[in-house]
């Protein structure tokens, strides 16, 4: 019961901004690590700063009425109840914002809708409630379930492992700088593969083939989950992927070529 | 000399004003009653489904379990959902109509009395039917822990999400979806018969020299918005048979394995689900033209443009439906057709803002709670309208969508948009309802608390969609902790501020049962121009209009 308590003081506190434990978290759009994601992010600040811009303006005038104009200031209500002119105005600059706001968006549409010129094509099945990997080409096949204990699940007050709910045993491997195409269908319900840091989130719909495209320029290890409803345990499949070098991508082909079941053999994720 | 008679004609018609006790509300048909009780409902349903949000929000406290199954949970958010929906701000808007809208057309009860009876009597039992899965589910748990076993082995109630997308919600869904389905036709077509009467009333009960641009804003807001109801809740009804259909009929309408599109449910459902944000928003954009220019004591300032951006609104309402689909593999032609119509809804709306501002610029203004509601709308509407342009952007859309920035986005426009509204005009028009003045010290307190909570409570929410949370997780990883228990602390201190709000109705009902008279001037804010304002007593007695009055060029907006 104490803890508890303590707990919401503390939540209470960091609202207040005396704790400093928001420091962990972050408050944005990661920028990623491919020219998708970061087109995604220029687009997003963009249409970020406008919006500011426009509140800042529209804000000011409001809160100075409101200052300014009221009866217990001795204001009088004026007259004035229309003026088409200024209708034309504040109808026209948006618009024209908002054409400059659609020029890029267009561009950037156009990139990720370009799936031609692949060197590697990897096929995303979302099953309930796991992804499978298929590397077409390499005859490689594999699922990727939940690694994180169900204990620590189960029991908020359990230690919880520093990728708690992001951790899986068999990650999709990927070699660096090529272009992979994915592509994604579902075995059962409507799934969504959603790699923040790569831009990238595609649905994986039963009865449909969708494409998307990777590019990572950066090794490492990436992590996102299933971005749609897809029943209880929703939560509990997340993606992780592997970027390495391309030797290391050969290395892993080959052992998975070597060994045809895959799935015990894979790769443990960190 | 309209108001003498019409007082006069009250004072006639005490002998045979509302029927006693029960009968009275099951059988009116009177415009005003109805209009209670659909407001009844909604407050009730608030408080049902605010307090599934609690229980969303408190196992969203920290990582981990902290008490219900991911399973309950999903039928929480379901639930909540679907009723804050249909059950809250639907009937809330229903009410402000029926209550409002005869008397400020000068229309002594609305045009279809019967059918309004029964569009109003539908509903209950509607979210009954919604209900009962969940009720069952609650009473087996119980039973459970006294050894007995009710209804072992009934499944879950709905558990896929507002938006019930196929096939979970068909192939996968538990045996409750037909409940729901059956519960959604009836609200259907409650909401239908509503809209008919709604538009039929504008139409034809207008006092002589009401004309179409001397109608209140509140008015066309509610003209446009049952066009719309008109128009796609038979398409969501059709969307719920389809459904049935597939369930236990053997179609394949939304199934893949038999020659069936999932991609055909999700257009067929927001087909419906666009026109319906602006179902829940334009009502509420007439309360707020209404309260701005009352406060401000001054007339809306671009009045003609107001309706025509109304107007525009739902035209465009109705060709964007795909902007909630952009990750589904849309071919690019369409998302860029629906980009582009997306981020055109940003011009009428962006004038109704600027109006709004620019009524109360030069105004002479006084900060009573309806106001406070209203700037509070006026400034997190706006927020909310931001996160909505970012949304239309379709590549951004990619790492927008199914996520916790979706959920901040449309509590944003739903609580201190829609919500917000209809507090406003509770406030706004409970003096003129019962003649009794709440406690504006209350209701101050009540817009604070409400305002500084609902910040708190869906602003972290921003943060954590766009670091990657996903919406509709019973669980989270570790980075989204700190954001998440500030929004559940929000979310807390946001439901029992409401109780205040119930405190505050409650007591004015209780003043105006008793038959205290506070003498209430009829233009209760010295401001309002509608009629209700300038040709009617306060309190408004049980019958209004009964002569019908002669609107002149004064009696404008
Ligand atoms: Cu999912
Ligand atoms: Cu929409």
């Amino acid at each position: 019961m104490f803890q508890w308590t303590q707990k919401w003081v503390f939540a209470l506190l960091s609202c207040l901004g005396m704790q400093n434990a928001l420091a962990e978290s972050t408050v944005n759009m990661p920028y990623g690590v491919t020219r998708m994601s970061h087109d995604i992010y220029n687009l997003h600040m963009i249409t970020f700063y406008i919006c500011c811009g426009i509140g800042v303006v529209v804000f000011s005038v409001l809160f100075y009425s409101i200052y300014k104009y009221r009866r217990s200031r001795g204001a009088k209500a004026a007259n004035f109840h229309e003026h088409p002119g200024v209708e034309i105005i504040w109808t026209l600059i948006p618009f024209l914002i908002l054409v400059g706001l659609a020029i890029p968006a267009t561009i950037v549409l156009k990139d990720i809708h370009n799936t031609n010129e692949s060197d590697l094509i990897i096929k995303i099945t979302g099953y309930q409630w796991k992804w499978k990997y298929e590397y077409l080409d390499q005859g490689i096949s594999f699922f990727s379930n939940l690694a994180t204990p169900q204990i620590q699940i189960d029991d908020p007050q359990k230690t919880k492992n520093e990728w708690f709910l992001l951790e899986v045993d068999n990650p999709m491997v990927i070699p660096v700088h090529k272009k992979v195409k994915i592509l994604l269908t579902s075995n059962d319900v409507i799934h969504d593969w959603w790699l923040p840091a790569f831009g990238v989130k595609q649905d994986a719909i039963p009865g449909y083939i969708n494409e998307n495209w990777i590019q990572v320029d950066t090794p490492g290890i990436y992590r996102g989950q299933c971005g749609e409803l897809c029943g209880a345990y929703h939560g509990f499949m997340p993606i992780v992927v592997q970027v390495v070098p391309e030797e290391e991508f050969e290395q892993w082909v080959a052992a998975h070529m070597l060994n045809k079941t895959a799935v015990s053999n894979g790769r443990k994720a960190t | 000399m309209n108001l003498t008679d019409d007082m006069a004609t009250a004072h006639d018609h005490a002998d045979h004003g509302p029927a006693k006790g029960l009968k009275r509300w099951l059988f009116t048909t009177n415009h005003k009653d109805i209009g209670t009780l659909y407001l009844l409902l909604s407050l009730t349903m608030f408080f049902v489904a605010g307090i599934m949000a609690l229980v969303v929000r408190i196992e969203l406290f920290e990582p981990g379990k902290v008490w219900v199954t991911p399973e309950f949970f999903n039928q929480m958010t379901t639930l909540h959902g679907l009723i804050m929906v249909f059950g809250v701000i639907m009937p809330a808007m229903a009410g402000f109509a029926n209550w409002m809208i005869p008397m400020m057309v000068g229309a002594p009860d609305m045009a279809l009395p019967r059918l309004n009876n029964w569009s109003f009597w539908l509903l209950p039992f509607a979210f009954l039917l919604l209900s009962l899965p969940l009720l069952r589910e609650l009473v087996g748990m119980a039973s459970h822990l006294i050894g007995l076993n009710l209804f072992a082995g009934a499944g879950a109630a709905p558990d896929y999400g507002w938006t019930f997308y196929a096939p979970l919600s068909t192939t996968y869904g538990p045996d409750s979806t037909d409940y729901m389905i059956f519960a959604i036709h009836m609200m259907g077509i409650s909401s239908i018969l509503a809209a008919i009467n709604i538009v039929v009333t504008i139409f034809n009960m207008r006092a002589p020299g009401m004309t179409w641009m001397r109608l209140p804003m509140f008015v066309w807001g509610w003209l446009v918005t049952a066009f719309l109801l008109l128009a796609v809740m038979p398409v969501l009804a059709g969307c719920v048979t389809m459904m049935l259909m597939d369930r236990h009929f053997h179609t394949a309408f939304f199934e893949a394995a038999g020659g069936g599109d999932p991609i055909l449910f999700q257009h067929i459902f927001w087909f419906f689900g666009h026109p319906e944000v602006y179902i829940l928003i334009l009502p509420g954009f007439g309360i707020i033209s209404e309260v701005v220019q009352t406060f401000s004591r001054k007339r809306l300032f671009g009045y003609s443009f107001m309706v025509a951006a109304t107007i525009t609104i739902a035209f465009l309402g109705y060709i964007v439906w795909m902007h909630h689909m952009f990750t589904t593999g849309a071919p690019y032609a369409a998302q860029l057709f629906f980009m582009y119509a997306t981020m055109l809804i940003a011009v009428p709306t962006g004038v109704k803002v600027f109006n709004w501002v620019t009524t109360i610029f030069k105004g002479e203004l006084t900060f009573e709670t309806p106001m406070l509601f209203a700037l509070g709308f006026l400034v997190m509407f706006t927020i909310g309208g931001f996160s909505g342009v970012m949304l239309a952007i379709a590549p951004a859309d990619y790492q927008y969508r199914g996520s916790y920035f979706v959920v901040a986005h449309f509590h944003y426009v739903l609580v201190s948009g829609s919500l917000f509204a209809i507090f406003a005009g509770v406030y706004f028009w409970l003096p003129k309802w019962t003649g009794h003045m709440y406690n504006e010290t209350l209701g101050k307190w009540h817009f604070w608390l409400s305002a500084i909570s609902m910040n708190l409570t869906f602003f972290p929410m921003h943060f954590v969609g766009l670091a990657g949370m996903p919406r509709r997780i019973p669980d989270y990883a570790l980075q989204f902790t700190n954001f998440n228990q500030i929004a559940t602390v929000g979310a807390v201190i946001f439901g029992l501020s409401q109780l205040l709000f119930l405190a505050i109705v409650i007591r004015s009902c209780q003043k105006h049962k008793a038959g205290v008279n506070e003498h209430l001037p009829d233009n209760v804010w010295d401001g309002g121009r509608s009629l209700e304002w300038t040709r009617l007593p306060t309190p408004v007695p049980y019958h209004t209009f009964e002569t019908v009055p002669e609107i002149g060029p004064n009696d404008t907006h």
